[in-house]
């Protein structure tokens, strides 16, 4: 699995999720790098499609696409949980939904 | 640097999204005013907007007062222009005002960098609490630390806060370039 974590250092919520993508990746037994990649310009931005800060991106695709909207830009980002909250993190949850969702388009599960 | 604990509050007029110009001094009156540096795009401030809204209504009764401070740069962030915080402060019925900052010097006076970032006052506008509403942003119910609420309680119950100053945690305010 394809697995692109990208952040811009200036919005705090990075360690965390990070971590938290981390934790799920063990708990579903994915081995797989992570590809980090550090976003510091508005150039790296527009070059990697950069929607804010944290995005996390299984084969391609967003953890939370409904949640890219706009143009590239260094931000925070804004994540809807899943109980209907607002937050600058993905959660645990979220994480792992997505992880499996990619599992299962790998395998021509969906 | 910002505002050191037991430094006095720094003097402000700005517009307010509701057509008005709003001053420190106007809240002479209130034993407890708390300058709050905020904006709309921001997730950290979204994530913490209903509980500091409902901690001014439950302390609205007892002449606390928050102003909020939007000091982003509307150029490269549209949504933290003047008319997106109108919009804002309508759709959530903000119990305080919400001013704009648009040269950005009340901010640098403040010694501000984030969104949200308290800068909370006495009676005597001395400053007794700078950080953040609480331990948890992204869940209320497991805050184990109200360091906003407990301060105001604190300060108006003549005490000093337990805990006076917490990391600021959420963006960066917007420097015009």
């Amino acid at each position: 699995m394809k697995i692109e974590f990208l952040y811009w250092e200036d919005c705090p919520s990075h360690p965390d999720a990070l971590a938290r993508l981390r934790e799920v990746l063990r708990a579903e037994g994915v081995d797989d790098a992570i590809d980090i990649v550090r976003i510091d310009s508005q150039e790296d931005a527009h070059r990697h499609a950069f929607p804010g800060s944290p995005t996390i991106r299984f084969n391609g695709v967003d953890l939370q696409p409904e949640g890219v909207q706009g143009s590239a830009m260094l931000t925070c980002r804004t994540y809807r949980t899943e109980a209907g909250r607002l937050s600058p993190l993905p959660t645990i949850a979220m994480i792992g939904d997505a992880v499996r969702t990619a599992r299962l388009s790998r395998s021509g599960g969906r | 640097m910002p505002l050191a604990l037991r430094e006095r509050l720094v003097s402000f007029s700005l517009p307010a999204t509701d057509g008005s110009t709003v001053s420190a001094d106007q809240f002479a009156a209130a034993p407890i005013l708390g300058v709050v540096f905020w904006c709309n795009h921001c997730p950290y401030v979204k994530a913490w907007e209903d509980r500091v809204i409902a901690l001014q209504r439950e302390y609205a009764g007892r002449g606390v007062r928050l102003v909020l401070i939007s000091s982003n740069d509307p150029v490269a962030f549209p949504d933290d222009s003047f008319p997106a915080m109108q919009t804002r402060a309508r759709e959530k019925a903000y119990p305080f005002p919400y001013l704009f900052d648009e040269s950005q010097e009340v901010a640098k006076k403040f010694g501000a960098t984030r969104t949200p970032e308290i800068f909370l006052f006495d009676r005597e506008r001395v400053l007794r609490y700078h950080g953040a509403p609480d331990d948890n942003m992204e869940d209320t119910a497991a805050v184990t630390h109200r360091y906003l609420q407990d301060a105001i309680e604190a300060l108006l119950a003549g005490r000093d806060p337990a805990t006076s100053a917490t990391p600021p945690k959420g963006c960066s305010i917007k420097w015009k370039k």
